[in-house]
């Protein structure tokens, strides 16, 4: 552990964290016993073959999923308590996702989806508007916000994506392969956008990739295999 | 009242989307729309059945004008007055006087037959023999072509939905009653009321030609009030002479009425319920599979903090708009198709024709967009249940 990461304070407490699916008459164990600390600030890239569980995890700190065993803390909230009405405002408060197709709605404008999650917020509308027009400016489609979504390109649509992600300054941004159906060039420009956010503005984000380039961008890489955690590439 | 608000920016968020997506969705939401419309067109249309009629039988009465019957008949077919108990109910008190004259009118019922114009096979008309008081009586009936009976003449006049309704009928021509010719002399209407299916002659011919001597069916009184009622009907009553019932004409027409505007109204419900199931599960169909086309697009609001219930409310609005427009649709396709069509049934307590306008009434039209959204709502519920149920992480997964 370096001597950086030993100032911050500890903002995700996994610890125990086990997952079953069910299928059919089958118990699919996709995490055991599972433990893992993220500290404010960090950008951790969860790498690990497919199937592995990364985005099973990623969800569960999302609180999109719950676990099946173990305990799972962010902020000191401890997920597992929280009623769904909760945590659907949990989740509006401390998560800011980026997915891997970007999931933007297809009738609404740039300016429109990142507004989005404003919309579980206090603000008045023209707060709601300058603070996505912020957001998207800080993604570099300050000039894109009428357009909608099959008028960008893909390294675009995942801009907005993650302008979305970002605009209610979320405690976490959880990326699940936000490079994986991009191009090179494309992919490379999204990395530096998350790489900025985290080093300027401290944002933690955990980002689930195959790519060991993408991986290279990240402060800190962490596999998974056979439900758990290891800080080594698994042979 | 944040917490509201919240709610409410949500539903609207997710059903403006849903409103949104319905043009790439176009085929089943259209089909959808025309279940629902076709549900509702059939519906209101039968209903405007019963509508009409009732209508038709409520007109056909006066509530100043009164029926005297023998006791123990439930219509003029079956009732018998003789002479003498005729001139008794028209000396009663109550009754209006115009110079003297008191304002009843002993009448005969019978029927001829006549072929249909639309089939041609026979049915029943009515013929009524009236007093010379009768159109004082009913002031509602006017000669629209030709002029009155001049009584002892074999002379009738026809009413005007009897004309439509009848061949052989039209002014000028003969009506065999009987086995003798009489003549067509005018054509009368009566603001669309019940005499409008009938024959009118004068009374003492159609005795001679039916051979019923000095009897007759009833006698109509108009009363110089609705409110001298009770002394018309007291003095009847009391009188040791007679042995009559009393009803006013508009109980008359409303009870003649009830039994067939209840067996079309039911029979009407019944289709409109077996029509409204299919019509449920199609809208079930459409709202499923426009459920599960934006899985993602819900699953996405949610993981970024959106709640369950604006999700529910939003599916269900949008099936419940699909029903309204189907609704609308069904109710303007009825109200063009079936308002005011003519046409003519049984009376089945005097089995004689009566022609009525179907009526597509303000009500039948609510009730018709009543039974969209009822339609609607159980369409959409299935589906806006289950789709506030998904599996958030499970949904992501689907593309
Ligand atoms: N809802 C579910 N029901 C049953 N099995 C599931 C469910 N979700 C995930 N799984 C299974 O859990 C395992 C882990 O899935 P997960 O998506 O977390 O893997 P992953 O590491 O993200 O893989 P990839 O790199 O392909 O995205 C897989 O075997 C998957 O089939
Ligand atoms: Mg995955």
């Amino acid at each position: 552990m370096s001597a950086a990461e030993n100032g911050r304070e500890v903002l995700v407490r996994v610890k125990g964290v086990g997952k079953v699916y069910r299928r059919g008459s089958e118990d699919i164990h996709v995490l055991r016993d599972l433990d893992l600390e993220v500290r404010a600030g960090d950008f951790l890239a969860l790498m690990g073959p497919s199937g592995s569980g990364k985005s099973t995890l990623l969800n569960l700190l999302g609180g999109l999923d719950r676990p099946t065993e173990g305990i799972l803390t962010v902020g000191g909230d401890s997920i597992a308590d929280l009623t769904p009405r909760e945590l659907a405002a949990w989740r509006a408060r401390h998560i800011g996702f980026v997915f891997q197709l970007y999931n933007l709605l297809p009738t609404l404008t740039a300016i429109a989806n990142v507004e989005l999650p404003l919309l579980l917020t206090p603000l008045s509308k023209s707060e709601r508007r300058s603070h996505s027009e912020a957001a998207l400016k800080m993604v570099g489609l300050g000039h894109r916000l009428k357009h909608y979504p099959r008028q960008l390109s893909g390294g675009e649509q995942q801009r907005v994506g993650i302008a979305r992600a970002i605009v209610a300054d979320p405690t976490i941004l959880l990326c699940d392969e936000p490079t994986g159906d991009l191009d090179r060039k494309s992919g490379d420009e999204i990395l530096s956008l998350l790489q900025e956010l985290n080093r300027a503005q401290g944002k933690t984000i955990i980002m689930v990739t195959h790519d060991p380039h993408a991986s290279h961008r990240a402060g800190r890489t962490i596999y998974l295999n056979k439900g758990q955690i290891s800080d080594t590439m698994p042979e | 009242m944040m917490h509201f608000l919240n709610w409410f920016r949500q539903t609207l968020v997710i059903t403006r989307f849903s409103i949104l997506t319905i043009p790439q969705r176009l085929g089943a939401s259209v089909t959808a729309i025309f279940g629902i419309a076709g549900v509702v067109a059939v519906m209101i249309g039968v209903l405007s059945i019963a509508q009409g009629f009732r209508k038709t039988m409520m007109t056909a009465g006066d509530p100043d004008t009164v029926i005297v019957m023998r006791s123990g008949a439930d219509s003029e077919l079956t009732s018998i007055l003789s002479k003498e108990e005729t001139r008794i109910v028209a000396d009663a008190p109550g009754i209006l006087r115009v110079n003297g004259q008191p304002a009843a009118s002993a009448e005969l019922f019978v029927s001829v037959d006549l072929p249909k114009r639309s089939t041609g096979t026979d049915a029943n008309v009515p013929i009524r023999g009236v007093g010379p008081a009768a159109f004082r009586i009913r002031q509602a009936v006017k000669i629209r072509v030709g002029r009155r009976f001049i009584p002892g003449r074999n002379e009738v006049i026809v009413g005007c939905a009897s004309e439509g309704e009848f061949a052989g009928l039209g002014l000028g021509e003969q009506l065999n009653v009987n086995g003798d010719k009489w003549t067509i002399v005018g054509i009368f209407s009566s603001e669309g009321g019940l005499s409008e299916s009938e024959i009118w002659t004068d009374t003492v011919s159609l005795q001679a030609a039916y051979q019923r001597q000095t009897s007759f069916q009833s006698v109509f009184v108009k009363l110089q009030s609705p409110e001298s009622y009770q002394i018309f009907k007291n003095a009847l009553t009391s009188d040791p002479r007679l042995n009559v019932k009393i009803v006013r004409e508009t109980d008359y027409y409303a009870e003649q009425s009830r039994m067939l505007t209840n067996l079309i109204t039911k029979l009407g419900s019944i289709v409109a319920v077996l029509m409204g199931i299919g019509a449920v599960f199609g809208a079930l169909n459409t709202m499923y599979s426009a459920v599960s086309s934006r899985t993602r697009e819900i699953a996405t609001l949610r993981a970024l903090g959106f709640g369950a219930s604006p999700v529910i409310v939003s599916v269900l609005l949008e099936s419940l708009v699909l029903a309204l427009v189907g609704g609308a649709i069904g109710g303007g396709v009825a109200y063009y198709l079936f308002d005011g069509y003519r046409a003519a049934t049984i009376n089945w307590q005097t089995f004689s024709q009566v022609a009525f306008a179907f009526a597509v009434t303000p009500e039948l039209l609510v009730q018709g967009a009543i039974y969209a959204i009822v339609i609607g709502f159980f369409g959409g519920l299935f589906p806006a249940i289950r789709s506030s149920r998904m599996q958030i992480a499970a949904a992501l997964r689907e593309l």
